[in-house]
């Protein structure tokens, strides 16, 4: 399974709409390539352009200037290729949670012959006894889950997660964490996270992409060299904790590093 | 606390035949005033009669089935309500003669002309149902593909929109000079009129609820790989169906005022005719035979849209409220 993603001198500049305003440039000159088959995030501080950056991989929005590229062609628009798991469930409410799920498949009109696809990340994410509730039914937690089946089903190249557990609680939130890492490692996909969440970003991923406020810049890029499956308390995961923490000047106290990755 | 709530629930149950036996007795004691014209046979007395043979049955099997008892048990107070009201009409009317002897004629006579011109009615009643259905079909459905063409696509909206805006808003009643002169049969400018009214709901609502489909859902089945013309079926008009109803809702009721207007000014049948002619006629037991005819045609074809509706949109309890 290819999956190759090419970030190529991408800049984001958002019109103004009032002529008192200014322009606000989201990100200018971007450019990174992400191999197939990793998990890489992206974190942050608030409105450095990161889910705009993932909007314009996924073809939702577009660049002012460059291009990115999915395996050498140019991503125009949206399509069934790159997979978007949205901070909101946005589970259309009038449809059962698997017609939710089916919902790519049928607009692709390859329903018929993957129809086991969807009773199969159906129970990949645990809710098969909610396949013929309605949205409204179930738990944020379950939505959420649902949703996530429903970008997967259709085997994209890449998944983008626009902080997809943002909204859960802590506990549901860690263990959405473990199941995406088993669909990650399972389906071999490449994955694109943005997150607030250092852990959540040590646990995950390959590469952690650290992001400067507006107009964004990559920072630095830490490779997260641990194996799988992680343990969140453990000296080394604590430790990459703190140097991207440092790095994002949320380290708190000074003080001399005490690591050396 | 349980003996005492089974002795009200009870008691309930027991105001409706009151409430007839109270009208019997007031039928019977009191003569009729020789002022109005008297009826053929004492209808109503029958009715009191039908209504306390149909309510002994009910009451019997109510201790058997218990839905029925708590259903008698709810509406008994309602029930009662109306016999009473029908009881001081009856006594108005037939007993002291307090109201104009002309425009308010006994019980006994409106159901006589019901009776009477029941043939003539049901046809009356049958040209309605089907100019209605007819202009409310034409409506419905040009209405509701405009309001998809205005919600979905910016061009459509840039054109049209303005005349729906303009267009729209002009009562139907004003329509009726032009629609006389302009359709070749007094009925087919009917149908315009009617399907003009519901035109303009529908189309209204449905590009309204089209556009106030949370953004997100578009952007969900865009990287979905839907399609422009899936996105329409599957996500806007799902996505608008309770707006698209309200829209349905608020063209049939503007559609019975539109069939009335219609059927006094441009039609030689019908319910709304019948009414008229009544009342040329100087029968006004006709008018209020026709009026209730009316009333119990609305209310059941507006009862079926709300049960259509609440098949169509099961995945909304909960979500948003009626």
């Amino acid at each position: 399974m290819v999956g190759n993603l090419s970030i190529r001198h991408v800049t984001r500049v958002f019109e103004k709409t009032r002529p008192e305003e200014d322009t606000v440039t989201a990100f200018r000159d971007l450019s990174i390539d992400i191999e197939p088959g990793k998990f890489v995030s992206f974190i942050g501080p608030s409105g450095c352009g990161k889910s705009t950056l993932l909007r314009i991989v996924s073809g939702l929005d577009e660049p002012t200037e460059g291009e990115v590229f999915l395996d050498g062609e140019a991503v125009k628009e949206p399509g069934s290729e790159i997979g978007f798991a949205f901070q909101q469930a946005n589970l259309f409410p009038w449809m059962t949670i698997r017609d939710n799920v089916a919902f790519g498949l049928k607009a692709r009109h390859i329903y018929k012959e993957k129809k086991k696809d969807v009773d199969e990340f159906i129970r990949l994410v645990g809710l098969e006894d909610f396949r013929h509730a309605y949205p409204h039914q179930v738990s944020g937690g379950m939505a959420q889950r649902a949703s996530l089946a429903r970008a997967l089903v259709g085997h994209p190249k890449v998944l983008l997660l626009d902080e997809p557990l943002g909204a859960l609680d802590a506990f549901t939130r860690m263990n959405m964490q473990d199941e995406i890492m088993r669909i990650w490692r399972e389906s071999g996909m490449t994955m694109l996270m943005v997150t607030h969440d250092v852990d959540e970003a040590v646990y995950l991923s390959d590469q952690v992409v650290i992001m400067t406020p507006r107009p964004a810049k990559i920072q630095e890029t830490v490779v997260i060299n641990l194996p799988r499956p992680r343990a969140r308390n453990q000296d080394v995961f604590i430790s990459y904790r703190k140097r991207i923490l440092d790095a994002l000047n949320y380290g708190g106290v000074i003080h001399q590093p005490e690591y050396n990755l | 606390m349980i003996q005492k709530s089974a002795v009200v629930k009870q008691s309930k149950k027991i105001l409706p035949p009151t409430s007839i036996g109270f009208a019997l007795l007031i039928q019977l004691a009191l003569p009729d005033s020789p002022l109005q014209k008297a009826a053929a046979r004492p209808y109503f007395l029958y009715l009191l009669l039908i209504l306390t043979g149909i309510y002994a049955v009910a009451y019997a099997v109510s201790f058997f089935a218990p839905r029925l008892d708590s259903y008698l048990a709810y509406h008994g107070p309602l029930y009662a309500g109306i016999i009473l009201f029908f009881n001081i009409l009856n006594v108005f009317t037939l007993k002291f003669v307090v109201l104009p002897v002309l425009f308010f004629p006994s019980l006994d006579r409106i159901v006589e002309t019901f009776l009477h011109d029941r043939i003539f009615l049901l046809k009356c009643v049958l040209f309605s149902l089907r100019l209605l259905a007819t202009g409310f079909f034409f409506g419905a459905v040009v209405g509701f593909f405009s309001g998809v063409l205005l919600g979905f696509s910016r061009r459509a909206a840039y054109w049209l929109n303005p005349v729906v805006k303009v267009l729209g808003p002009i009562p139907t009643t004003a329509w009726i000079p032009l629609a006389l002169s302009s359709f070749p049969t007094s009925y087919s400018a009917s149908v315009f009129l009617i399907a003009f009214t519901v035109w303009f709901q529908v189309a209204l609502m449905t590009s309204s609820g089209i556009q106030s489909i949370n953004k997100s859902y578009f952007e969900v089945s865009r990287t979905l790989g839907a399609s422009n013309s899936y996105q329409i079926w599957h996500v806007a008009v799902p996505g608008a169906m309770p707006s698209i109803f309200l829209g349905l809702f608020n063209g049939t009721c503007g559609s019975f005022i539109t069939l009335m207007t219609a059927e006094m000014v441009g039609t030689s049948a019908g319910i709304g005719w019948y009414i008229n002619w009544q009342k040329q006629m100087m029968v006004y037991s006709g008018v209020y035979t026709g009026l209730f005819i009316i009333a119990v045609v609305c209310s059941l074809i507006l009862t079926l849209l709300f049960k259509v509706r609440g098949r169509l949109l099961v995945w909304q309890k909960g979500v948003i409220k009626w």
